[in-house]
């Protein structure tokens, strides 16, 4: 049997406050989710928190390290900021971090969008088996190593909720 | 191995684009969402992105181009991929090397990718079967039988004004006889739903034979733009209008040129388009053609995110397919 997981709206109280608190003080920060579930996440995180500037969306699969391996990403939608990152501090949110790959992508995709002042990085479920040097700012829950064979799911935009599932081919 | 065998493979996946016909209409439209994505990189501080990188794209012409072969650079570079372009109408296939040996040559320098634009009709599937497995072709341009990402950048065009394909009615106008263009979009529009689809121009240019392809014939343009939502226009080459065909660029402007008084046939907010380089004046009145019905720099903009997608697609395609038969062989 897989693991309890909380449920998604009080986690998106921790991490609103979390957030909230590394912002103390912080000018007009740019929020951005990486899609899908990331991309939700923030939507909601954006809309409790009365940020100013309009919400980003990351689709980090141009930026992706296994394109030779698997080509193109299956589902790719179009990356957008509102807004220049320069000068500024933006807060990456995704939903689950696990081996860091998808966040050293979304690092790459928004250097190239501009400087930013400080990026801190928000997540919803942080799994362990990590595989780069990545670490989370703000993190609404642990999973203690499951086991490979579960894979971390968000399903939304409406309803958000939080799955473990059998991984698809765990061979 | 029939063509549509060829690009798609067994997985639905694209592996080389030799032509719009034959390709699936959930495919076809992957395509599209594809390219969308690509659009605002184009658009973004750093037109850039590394997906491509470390990949070889040869733009291999037999036929002089400068604005098609310019683009897919563009999109090669956007990709972050190295790109070299040889003009093969003035290489060594003058000094009689074949087209195999051409291609075997540049195929031993590890290319992921060639561009193909050749005078002979399918010239780009010759190509196909013979590449090696791991090198992706893309059409641009075959004889009179195909050109594939042209036909596409104009289904995105019209996608992105008209969303509901099968509720349009369109208007392709000109040299239909002579136009690789003019099949890809026809094979392209009725994929994607288009049911009034007209090929209009003179008896010379489209003869009565291409209602064949499913669409309806018309030989005056008034009667062809009557209630139409897109009007296609088609770049007449100069090389026909001396001969026999047509009697010149100022006659056909009197029967076919679209000016605001023909485009009054059409529905009131018709979209024109042309594939360009235009001749203003034979297709077109000059004031339209770049006026604000016009979506012809348009058209040119989204070329660039069309073949971004198609490369990234199949050298993705390609790549993934010769990891799987080497992890397959070492195991």
């Amino acid at each position: 049997m897989p693991p309890e997981l909380p449920p998604v709206a009080s986690l998106l109280d921790t991490l609103t406050d979390g957030i909230a608190k590394q912002l103390a003080d912080t000018e007009d920060p740019l929020m951005v989710g990486i899609h899908s579930g990331g991309y939700w996440l923030a939507q909601a995180l954006h809309a409790r928190l009365g940020l100013q500037s309009p919400l980003g969306g990351l689709d980090i699969s141009f930026y992706r390290d296994d394109f030779s391996r698997i080509g193109l990403h299956p589902q790719v939608r179009p990356s957008e900021l509102p807004i220049s990152p320069d000068g500024r501090t933006v807060v990456l949110v995704d939903d689950v971090l696990y081996t860091g790959r998808t966040v050293r992508a979304a690092l790459n995709e928004l250097f190239d969008f501009g400087r930013p002042a400080r990026i801190i990085l928000a997540v919803l479920v942080d799994r362990g088996g990590r595989e780069l040097p990545v670490a989370a700012d703000v993190v609404a829950t642990r999973l203690d190593a499951p086991p490979q064979a579960w894979q971390v799911k968000l399903s939304g935009p409406d309803p958000l909720a939080l799955e473990l599932v059998a991984a698809e081919d765990s061979a | 191995m029939s063509l549509a065998e060829l690009q798609v493979d067994a997985q639905g996946q694209l592996r080389h684009l030799l032509s719009t016909e034959g390709l699936s209409k959930p495919l076809l439209t992957k395509i599209l969402d594809n390219a969308e994505s690509f659009l605002p990189v184009t658009e973004g501080a750093v037109k850039k992105v590394p997906l491509l990188r470390g990949k070889t794209i040869v733009n291999l012409f037999f036929e002089p181009s400068t604005r098609t072969r310019t683009t897919f650079e563009l999109a090669a570079k956007r990709l972050s991929a190295d790109v070299i372009n040889i003009d093969a109408a003035s290489s060594s296939t003058t000094k009689g090397e074949s087209l195999l040996d051409t291609l075997k040559t540049l195929e031993s320098m590890q290319v992921n990718l060639f561009v193909i634009r050749h005078g002979v009709s399918g010239a780009a599937q010759f190509f196909a079967e013979q590449a090696v497995p791991g090198v992706a072709i893309l059409n641009a341009g075959d004889g009179r039988h195909a050109h594939p990402t042209q036909a596409l950048l104009d289904m995105l065009t019209i996608r992105r004004h008209r969303p509901d394909f099968a509720a349009l009615k369109v208007a392709i106008v000109g040299d239909i006889l002579h136009s690789r263009v003019a099949r890809s979009d026809v094979h392209a529009l009725q994929t994607l739903g288009v049911r009034d689809i007209r090929l209009v121009g003179p008896r010379t240019l489209v003869p009565p034979s291409l209602a064949t392809l499913g669409v309806e014939v018309i030989h005056d343009l008034r009667a062809g733009l009557r209630d139409v939502d897109v009007v296609m226009l088609l770049r007449l080459q100069h090389e026909r209008m001396d001969g026999q065909l047509l009697p010149g660029g100022s006659a056909f402007f009197n029967s076919f040129g679209l000016t605001a008084k023909t485009l009054d046939y059409a529905k009131p907010d018709a979209l024109v388009m042309h594939p360009g380089p235009i001749n203003r004046g034979v297709e077109i009145a000059p004031d339209l053609a770049y006026g604000e019905r016009s979506l012809v720099l348009e058209q040119v903009s989204h070329g660039i995110a069309v073949r971004m997608a198609v490369m990234a697609m199949t050298i993705g395609t390609q790549s993934a397919a010769l990891e799987a038969s080497r992890a397959g062989s070492s195991a």
